[in-house]
């Protein structure tokens, strides 16, 4: 007997979730766009636009919780639920990452001291690349894939070490360029931590399927050990 | 002067409260000891009950631990209030009813050739789905037990009565009632009595047959209070098919379905956190989830 009323619902935050992600991946392309083409006009939407996705957030929060005072869900039901209030969690923080990227674009304004932007924008189409891969995973279920976007974070993570290497030095070169090298890895450090966050989403795609909940290692953990 | 509207506590105070027990915090829940190595009250072997020609329980193996609250769960017919009768040997008292297999309360068979039915259903005592109070006092009522057991002296049975209405939680309501009769009270006092009346008899495990079914969500929630205080001392098994409560109430739940032929089988047994967190079965699954049928 299926539960009508449940799995309507359930796939009616299942879509908001994917509509989020979808407003989170397209606030994190146009804010590295806006940081190319030094857009101040695009940047300062990208600001405003952080508001929508706060809201939408909210709003599946609240469906969630009526969801759980209302029907009761339980085992399968009651973590793809749990989950959502986790993704969605991860999904707005990842628009307040869009956000930071927006602002910088306008503290730079039209400072003409370069920017590796061929590195920025690799490391936000992967980024972006991922998130949009675990959320499949997440609808799906799909563990494999889950872990397989994890062990991607290690190529952005790659990129980050050698994008903070090169600003690094050239402040050290040029202190001149040492608010400039600031934004910069501002900039970067968000696109690393958005790539950090899917990780957390394929780890709640991995508690659906199977109710562990486990933490994904990273290469971050193991130079944290060292 | 503007009074500061945040006070900030001494430094000691500071260190006291951060002080937390952090080894104990780090995970939740700690992790569940196996079922299997949980110290049994009542054990079931290859428990069989069949009532003339049809199975009604097929090899039900299953421990139920000591002081702990296990709830049987599954859809009607799958032999749950069958096998709460076959653990105090209530299912003697049904004509064609025959039960084979073991099942041992601490340790000791209980349909052994030297072992007294009614000491048994002493030692495991039984809560009814529908209050079924005597129609006498309230004293009387728990006093029932105790003189049928011999027990003359007024004061001896006053103690009694007294004694087994708080564990009940219901000497507060009744102590200037005793006199009144046992039907004039709520149903939840009056189920909350018979419960008491079971406790005068000394038992050790507390069997109860959907003890909620006919009260409101108050008297529930009592009854469910109730079972939480007495298994400090008490072993409780539940039949229920609410399933929020067997969540609620429960340590450890088993559920069941019937088989092709209609016997009930036990499917899943385990910590209720986990099973209706991530049950390991698909028929629990579905059932829990409101999927089955």
């Amino acid at each position: 007997m299926p539960r009508l009323t449940l799995d309507r619902e359930i796939h009616l935050v299942q879509d908001e979730v994917l509509l989020l992600g979808s407003m989170v991946e397209q606030a994190m392309l146009k804010a590295v766009d806006a940081l190319k083409h030094r857009d101040l006009a695009a940047a300062r939407l990208i600001r405003n636009n952080d508001e929508l996705i706060n809201e939408k957030r909210y709003a599946i929060e609240n469906r969630v919780l009526i969801l759980f005072a209302t029907q009761q869900p339980m085992a399968h039901d009651l973590r793809q639920l749990a989950a959502v209030l986790e993704i969605i969690t991860e999904l707005e923080r990842m628009g307040d990452y869009a956000k930071g990227i927006a602002k910088t674009v306008i503290i730079i304004d039209e400072d003409e001291t370069p920017i590796p932007i061929r590195e920025i924008c690799s490391m936000a189409d992967m980024a972006v690349s991922m998130l949009h891969r675990a959320l499949s995973a997440f609808m799906a279920e799909d563990v494999t894939l889950a872990y397989s976007i994890h062990e991607e974070d290690d190529k952005v993570d790659e990129l980050y070490n050698y994008v903070y290497r090169k600003t690094i030095d050239a402040m050290i070169a040029n202190p001149d360029t040492i608010d400039h090298g600031s934004n910069i890895m501002w900039v970067v450090h968000n696109i690393e931590r958005m790539a950090d966050r899917v990780t957390n989403i394929c780890e709640r795609t991995v508690f659906i399927a199977t109710g562990e909940l486990l933490e994904m290692s990273s290469s971050d953990d193991e130079w944290e050990e060292e | 002067m503007v009074k500061s509207i945040i006070s900030i506590p001494p430094k000691a105070e500071i260190e006291e409260q951060t002080a937390l027990p952090v080894e104990d915090l780090r995970t939740y829940p700690a992790k569940q000891p196996l079922v299997s190595k949980l110290q049994p009250k009542m054990e079931t072997r290859n428990l069989s009950v069949h009532y003339g020609s049809f199975q009604a329980l097929k090899d039900i193996n299953l421990k139920i631990a000591k002081n702990k609250i296990t709830a049987l769960i599954g859809p009607s017919g799958c032999g749950k209030s069958t096998l709460l009768r076959a653990f105090n040997r209530m299912m003697e008292l049904v004509p064609e009813a025959r039960v084979s297999g073991i099942v041992h309360l601490d340790g000791q068979d209980i349909y052994g050739p030297k072992v007294e039915p009614v000491e048994i259903r002493r030692k495991v005592g039984m809560v009814f789905q529908k209050p079924n109070p005597f129609p006498s006092s309230v004293f009387d009522n728990v006093a029932y037990g105790p003189r049928l057991y011999g027990i003359r002296s007024k004061r001896l049975l006053v103690q009694i009565v007294e004694q087994s209405l708080r564990q009940a939680a219901l000497w507060d309501e009744v102590k200037d009632r005793l006199k009144e009769s046992g039907l004039e009270l709520s149903g939840g006092q009056q189920q909350r009595l018979c419960i008491a009346r079971t406790l005068a008899m000394e038992p050790s495990v507390i069997l109860m047959d959907e003890p909620a079914s006919a009260l409101d969500p108050i008297a529930t929630l009592k009854i469910e209070e109730l079972m939480q205080s007495l298994k400090q001392e008490y072993t409780i098994v539940i039949v229920t098919h609410n399933m929020q409560q067997a969540a609620r109430a429960s340590d450890l739940t088993a559920f069941f379905m019937i088989d092709e032929k209609r016997a009930g089988k036990l499917v899943e047994f385990g910590h209720t956190q986990q099973l209706f967190i991530s049950p390991k079965q698909k028929q629990t699954e579905d059932y829990i989830t409101g999927r089955f049928g």
